[in-house]
């Protein structure tokens, strides 16, 4: 009776906290921040039937091939290669400008030339594709540092265009054969 | 000083904690707002191979996912440990890969078809057979924008 008159009592918001707090660990516990990261790549178009195009002609020179077994061994050039020295082998090819006459002739030429079995690991293809973009990366940042002193990244839209001109990233795949060992 | 003093005396004052629910509330609607709840129940266990050279994978809407992996412990029994396709929330063969594509563009915008990403979810150990012809099905529904998913990292 006496509440009453005085009027609805305040209702306790004491343990408000409490169940926002109860909420609040649950979505935190939930949430997955992760970025979705990747390797980008675009896949070469199906070849149309009845439109046979002439193959360009390519000097073999300008091409650095890079086979992968499925024992995830890396024949490069037709030797033998660890999977750590990839990087600076393809620097070295894709900068060679003429030097070796057995390599490419300018950036711009250079071509690598990507084969797997098909009992290659994923891992290693994908180190493998990390390995070439990362040369090219770097020779992108030397190239846009000396230009422009800038990094490569940070450039704007027609620098980059001009560097990604010198340094054209021509990753080209080859469908995959049973190189080596049968699985 | 003395004023100093007096306080003292008194004993501090209890801090009043009448704005901390809505300190929880504000944190709360944060992350409420930000967590992204995974839409698919993953069967096929997938770790991501590690690179260095990575890129962000914006506008996730327009990314159409397909996770390749053994199944998880669970489904062994019924499918095996070889590695499998997972598109939504099934199982599926090489050849849904095109049907799987072409639901995904009705569901877009015509414009925004150019722009559309398949991301590749494959776990490390997966064999390159099964990517390639992942990629060949790719090709043929001209699906031709692919991501590798990759975590940061070296090995």
């Amino acid at each position: 009776m006496a509440s009453k008159r005085r009027g609805l009592p305040e209702i306790n918001a004491g343990s408000m906290a409490d169940i926002a707090f109860l909420l609040l660990i649950f979505f935190l516990v939930t949430t997955t921040m992760d970025q979705d990261t990747g390797i980008a790549r675009k896949l070469p178009p199906m070849p149309e039937e009845e439109l046979q195009e002439e193959d360009p002609q390519i000097h073999a020179k300008n091409i650095y091939t890079v086979l992968i077994n499925s024992h995830n061994q890396l024949l490069v050039e037709g030797e033998l290669m660890d999977i750590s020295q990839l990087k600076d082998g393809a620097k070295k090819f894709i900068n060679n400008n003429g030097i070796d006459p057995n390599s490419s002739e300018n950036p711009e030429k250079a071509i690598i030339s990507l084969q797997n079995d098909r009992g290659t690991e994923y891992m290693t293809y994908i180190r493998v594709q990390n390995e070439l973009a990362a040369a090219y990366t770097d020779l992108r940042n030397n190239a846009s540092l000396n230009e422009f002193g800038e990094r490569y990244a940070d450039l704007n839209k027609t620098q980059m265009k001009e560097i990604r001109k010198m340094y054209p990233q021509k990753i080209s795949e080859a469908e995959p054969k049973n190189i080596g060992g049968d699985e | 000083m003395s004023k100093f003093r007096k306080d003292g005396k008194k004993g501090m004052p209890a801090i009043s904690t009448a704005s901390l629910p809505d300190i929880v509330f504000m944190l709360l609607f944060f992350f409420m707002v930000t967590t992204v709840m995974r839409e698919t129940t993953l069967f096929v266990s997938v770790t991501t191979p590690k690179a260095t050279e990575i890129k962000k994978l914006k506008k996730k809407s327009l990314v159409s996912y397909i996770y390749i992996g053994s199944p998880v412990r669970r489904m062994q029994s019924s499918y095996g440990t070889a590695a499998r396709i997972q598109l939504n929330d099934a199982f599926a063969s090489v050849d849904e890969i095109q049907e799987f594509i072409a639901t995904e563009r009705e569901a877009r915008d015509e414009k925004e078809i150019p722009y559309m990403t398949t991301s590749i979810k494959a776990d490390e150990t997966v064999k390159m057979g099964i990517i390639t012809d992942v990629k060949q099905e790719l090709r043929k529904a001209n699906a031709l924008k692919i991501n590798y998913s990759t975590r940061k990292g070296t090995y």
